[in-house]
């Protein structure tokens, strides 16, 4: 390819990857806000938020749509009445992005926080404020026994996020791994149960018991990988990758080395 | 000036008469295509699980007996746990080295296995099991098969949680053996799962005596079958022949190299076992029948097994109250019983369909074997489909690829792909084959015509001065 | 002028003797034909195992230098893989350098027709005083066939091979105590809707697997139990066998969704292979490969509020063998 070419090339190359890149860095234009918003949470600003981003899927006032419905944005609208459930579900999934969702057949990921802080406190107000539940946790890690915590996450909680926290599969949904999430946000998960999670009541899993299983996960962060490359903390998959993609090439080189290749006479 | 060797090979001929033997020994003939030491590499990483394993023995203690850990892992402070766990906690964490000797010693139990597999594809694929080697084939498949029982024992006997949920599976694949699954488990086991304290025992002795003590005298015997009969070699001249074997001789030619890939394996094996992390079952925590995790695996060369076992549909075999073939002996016994019945047949098989009953000391470029080179791709690629649904629930985790349609795609898939690739690669070895005497023509057609020009140059009249 | 011509002798005579080995290595055959040196190899050879003499120090530094639970595994393996590893390559340049690579041919060994038949000679002229051979082969046949069965029969000590009756057993019958892995008995009012529990039988090593239970509750209007299980499930609190039926693993999944018009229904599921049942409907198979559902335990309610069992279980429990769906023996 001749030079002029080849810089035509590279140009349009450059040009259209960065088109797509500034278009993916700006905010995703889903949500709807008030012109002029007040500076500091309101009730009032949440409702304003609620009605506009979230009432298409969970009914105005939260009374929840039991059937899919057209709603704003061409978003087909279904979802659950939210009377009673407080401020700790409104923080947890807002706060880790599971809401809002994008399509009601996906199952809530963590990777979608398109409120502001004060926005957040707005709605969780707003929520609260639909009816009396269960406010948001004050749990204490610190406070918490490490040995007793691997015991419990053991018992009640590697079956679906893996011993080691990395997440995992229930048929038909995908558990998240732990390594990003904090004490509050593992403390509400625990006590509401979101998605297809089992709630754990304090009957049986007591404050303090949630503390040493907080500060268990939270270690699920630095693991104590003693023997060197951790190589993902999932188990044998990747140590089978390791020896077939690592050692086994390694050894035919050195194969190579000690033999010969082939030759014709 | 004295030779310095001559006094001790007196010593040793005078005592032992055994110098016939050692003259005509390191004059011994090895073929070294390079693709022919892949069964020394695994023979290295043998003798470096027998050494590591030594070591691990002197501090393994295997007693089920429960115990309250305090030591150098914090959350592990305060757990019960059975001592065989805490001592191999102890030695990853708390005895110097430990960690290095024990992840060296099972990162070469991975490497053991996958070596005897490249291995077991070249034999294969070269035909080399052919007679007069067949005894050496089935030794070998002895030896992979014997070995993948001896890797699932050794790494159960730390009752960690990984692997108690594998002992757990063992257990109920052992139970789905037709008739007489439940005798032969409350036999081996002693009792339902976890079974009695002795099994604890009777694990640990077939894993650091018995079996190491079989897989020993099957490699000794596979060594002097194959010693006795001389190595294949490839026919990379005329003088190749079935009968006249050229090669390197054991002394001095071949003895440098041989011990450069036993360093060459060990070093790369204490590599891995330094750097890179390997079965960490401090992080598993100890092992009960009431606990469970996401994400259990077996190691590696069970891991077919694993896709087998999830690929089934739900259903089992009854005959009125009897049940006569419970759902895991498909994918945990029969489809292993197969894919064993089939390599070991195969020397025969080949033999009937193809009328072949010469000895065979050449060994074949996988092209100059078509059919046998295509049912090979295509029988490994049966095996490798169901090994890799194995890790479809991972597939998912990381790359949200539905686990059930991965499900449907593999159930067709492991049916449908081998044979289409027995017809590629069949097509393939002939096509090279064809280039191969297309490329031996225009060679001898490019030398006529040289030869045609010299004899014109002679011919042509000395220029006048 | 002495000193010189002494000087002279001993160079000529050292020559003399130098020149003279070399004619004799020249008229004599040499087994291993000679090579040119390489002191270049030598060289790389010498340093390599200078390396590695440097490395397999670093290895005894590092494990004297740190205590137990500070030694770091990566150091430790550097050395040492580096030690063998310059080894290997000091191997591999003498290997390729300092030895002839020679290239030789041999016979590769036929049949030995001959000795074949000489054997077969020996042996059967060796039987020339026998006038019963197959009656005395039978005989021998029958001694030692018994004796290995006799051998082999004190493996039958290893456990009950004839008697799979421990494989039925379980600790429930009616009155047994639920307990959670505390030990501590469980009134019903702790078991709360969408929660999922755990419990054993009172009194009962929890290592017993057909102890092991999942406790949850649900809506009774729900319920769709098989028949003659209507009062299974006081208040819809119900319990299955925690060992999956498919290959044993614990079940220690709950699937239990908030929003069931869009989520999937309740399951349990296995995470060893995902054999998922359906706890409102006798944890049957929805999905995965096991062939049977979970056995179910009959509970109810004592006038103290705590768990009970009402009986046994609905079938055997844990992974499938021969006599699984047997009618029970005993209740």
């Amino acid at each position: 390819m001749t030079g002029n070419r080849l810089i035509a090339v590279l140009c349009v190359l450059f040009g259209g990857l960065s088109i797509v890149a500034v278009a993916q860095a700006q905010p995703n234009s889903g949500i709807v806000r008030p012109t002029t918003e007040p500076s500091t949470p309101s009730v009032q600003l949440g409702s304003q938020l609620f009605a506009a981003n979230c009432s298409s899927c969970h009914g105005i006032d939260g009374k929840g749509i039991t059937s899919p419905r057209p709603g704003a944005g061409g978003i087909e609208g279904m979802g659950p009445p939210l009377k009673g459930v407080g401020a700790m579900a409104a923080d947890f999934y807002l706060r880790t992005g599971f809401m809002p969702l994008s399509s009601i057949h996906d199952e809530p990921g963590n990777d979608r926080v398109l409120f502001s802080n004060k926005e957040l406190k707005s709605l969780v107000a707003f929520v609260a404020s639909l009816g009396p539940g269960p406010g948001i946790p004050t749990p204490n890690p610190t406070a918490g026994n490490l040995s007793e915590g691997m015991q419990l996450f053991t018992l009640h909680c590697a079956g679906c996020h893996q011993e080691d926290a990395e997440g995992g599969f229930v048929t038909g949904a995908r558990v998240p791994p732990l390594q990003g999430v904090n004490a509050t946000e593992i403390a509400e998960a625990v006590r509401i149960g979101p998605y297809e999670m089992p709630p754990f009541s304090t009957k049986l899993i007591s404050n303090s018991q949630l503390n040493s299983i907080i500060k268990y996960v939270l270690s699920t962060k630095h693991d104590d990988n003693a023997g060197g490359w951790r190589i993902g903390n999932i188990g044998p998959i990747p140590e089978g990758l390791v020896t077939w993609w690592i050692a086994v090439p390694l050894l035919i080189i050195a194969c190579m080395l000690v033999g010969r290749r082939f030759r014709r006479e | 000036m004295k030779d310095p060797f001559e006094d001790p090979v007196r010593f040793i001929d005078e005592r032992t008469a055994a110098a016939p033997l050692m003259r005509k020994g390191m004059r011994y003939l090895f073929p070294d295509h390079w693709s022919f030491l892949l069964g020394e590499v695994a023979l290295y990483a043998f003798i470096v699980l027998i050494a590591t394993g030594i070591y691990l023995a002197l501090f393994f203690d295997p007693s089920t007996a429960k115990t309250v850990y305090h030591g150098a892992y914090a959350p592990l402070d305060g757990q019960t746990m059975s001592d065989a766990y805490k001592s191999v906690v102890n030695i990853s964490l708390s005895y110097k080295a430990g960690l290095l000797i024990r992840q060296t010693h099972h990162w070469a139990a991975d490497v053991f296995v996958a070596a005897m597999v490249i291995h077991l594809m070249r034999v294969f694929f070269t035909g080399a099991f052919r007679k007069p080697r067949e005894l050496i084939w089935i030794i070998g498949l002895l030896l992979l098969f014997t070995s993948l029982l001896e890797g699932y024992l050794g790494y159960s006997l730390v009752d960690d949680l990984l692997s108690g949920i594998g002992l757990q599976i063992g257990y109920g694949v052992g139970l789905s053996i037709p008739l007489v699954g439940g005798n032969l488990m409350m036999l081996i086991f002693g009792a339902p799962f976890p079974g009695t304290a002795q099994f604890w025992s009777r694990m640990y002795i077939m894993h650091v005596l018995v079996i190491p003590l079989l897989l020993a005298t099957l490699i000794g015997v596979h060594l002097l079958l194959i010693m006795g009969r001389h190595h294949t070699q490839f026919r990379e001249s005329p003088r190749h022949t079935e009968r006249r074997i050229i090669g390197v001789p054991l002394f001095p030619g071949q003895t440098p190299r041989s011990l450069a890939l036993m360093f060459y394996v060990v070093a790369i094996l204490f590599l891995l076992g330094g750097l890179v992390q390997i079965n960490p079952i401090w992080q598993w925590g100890p092992f009960e029948p009431w606990l469970a995790t996401n994400g259990a695996q077996p190691d590696w060369y069970l891991g077919w097994l694993i896709g087998a076992l999830r690929l089934m549909p739900s259903f089992d075999v009854t005959i009125g109250h009897y049940t006569l073939i419970p759902n895991p002996f498909w994918g945990g016994v029969l489809f292993p019983g197969i894919v064993l019945g089939v390599l070991v047949s195969f020397p025969w098989v080949e033999r009937r369909l193809t009328g072949d009953h010469r000895v065979h000391n050449l060994a074949d470029r996988p092209r100059d074997a078509p059919n046998r080179t295509a049912f090979g791709v295509a029988f490994l690629s049966f095996v490798f489909a169901v090994f890799a649904f194995g890790a479809a629930d991972r597939i998912f985790v990381l790359w949200g690829l539905s686990y059930n349609l991965q499900l449907y795609i593999f159930r067709i898939g492991i049916w449908v792909v081998p044979p289409i690739l027995f017809l590629v690669v069949r097509r393939a070895c002939r096509e090279l084959q064809a280039t191969d005497r297309i490329e031996e023509m225009r060679e001898r057609a490019e030398e006529e015509a040289a030869e045609h020009e010299r004899a014109l140059a002679r011919a042509r009249p000395e220029p006048t001065a | 002028m002495k000193v010189w011509r002494w000087l002279v002798a001993l160079l000529t005579l050292l020559f003399g003797r130098l020149m003279r080995r070399h004619a004799k290595e020249a008229e004599g055959e040499r087994i291993v034909p000679a090579g040119t040196p390489e002191r270049r190899a030598e060289n790389v050879v010498l340093l390599l195992l200078a390396l590695a003499v440097l490395w397999g120090a670093g290895f005894i530094v590092t494990y004297a230098e740190w205590s137990p639970a500070q030694l770091p595994n990566e150091l430790l393996g550097i050395c040492l893989g580096m030690s063998l590893l310059c080894i290997a390559g000091a191997l591999t340049v003498f290997a390729k350098r300092l030895v002839v690579t020679e290239e030789l041919e041999d016979d590769y060994p036929q049949e030995h027709p001959q000795e074949q038949r000489e054997i077969l000679e020996i042996v059967h002229e060796s039987g020339s005083r026998m006038t019963r051979k197959r009656l005395l082969i039978s005989a021998g046949a029958a001694a030692g066939g018994t004796l290995g069965v006799a051998a082999l029969t004190p493996v039958l000590s290893l456990g009950p091979l004839l008697d799979t009756g421990p494989l039925d057993r379980t600790p429930w019958h009616y009155g047994v105590r639920l307990v959670d892995e505390n030990s501590a008995p469980m009134l019903a009012s702790d078991i709360q809707a969408a929660g999922f529990y755990y419990a054993f039988a009172e009194g009962v090593d929890p290592e017993n697997i057909a102890s092991d239970l999942v406790v949850l509750r649900l809506d009774p209007a729900k319920l769709k139990l098989p028949p003659g299980r209507a009062n299974w499930a006081p208040q819809g609190i119900l319990a299955y066998s925690k060992i999956c039926t498919h290959a044993g693993c614990a079940i220690d999944l709950y699937r239990n969704p908030k929003f069931p018009a869009l989520e999937p229904k309740p399951a349990l599921v296995c995470p060893c292979h995902y054999s998922t049942f359906d706890p409102y409907d006798g944890a049957k198979v929805i999905y995965g490969p096991a062939g049977r559902p979970l056995p179910q335990l009959p509970l109810m309610i004592d006038s103290a509020g705590y768990l009970r069992a009402a009986g046994n279980f609905s079938g055997r429990i844990g992974p499938a063998w021969w006599g699984v769906r047997e009618k029970p023996k005993n209740e």
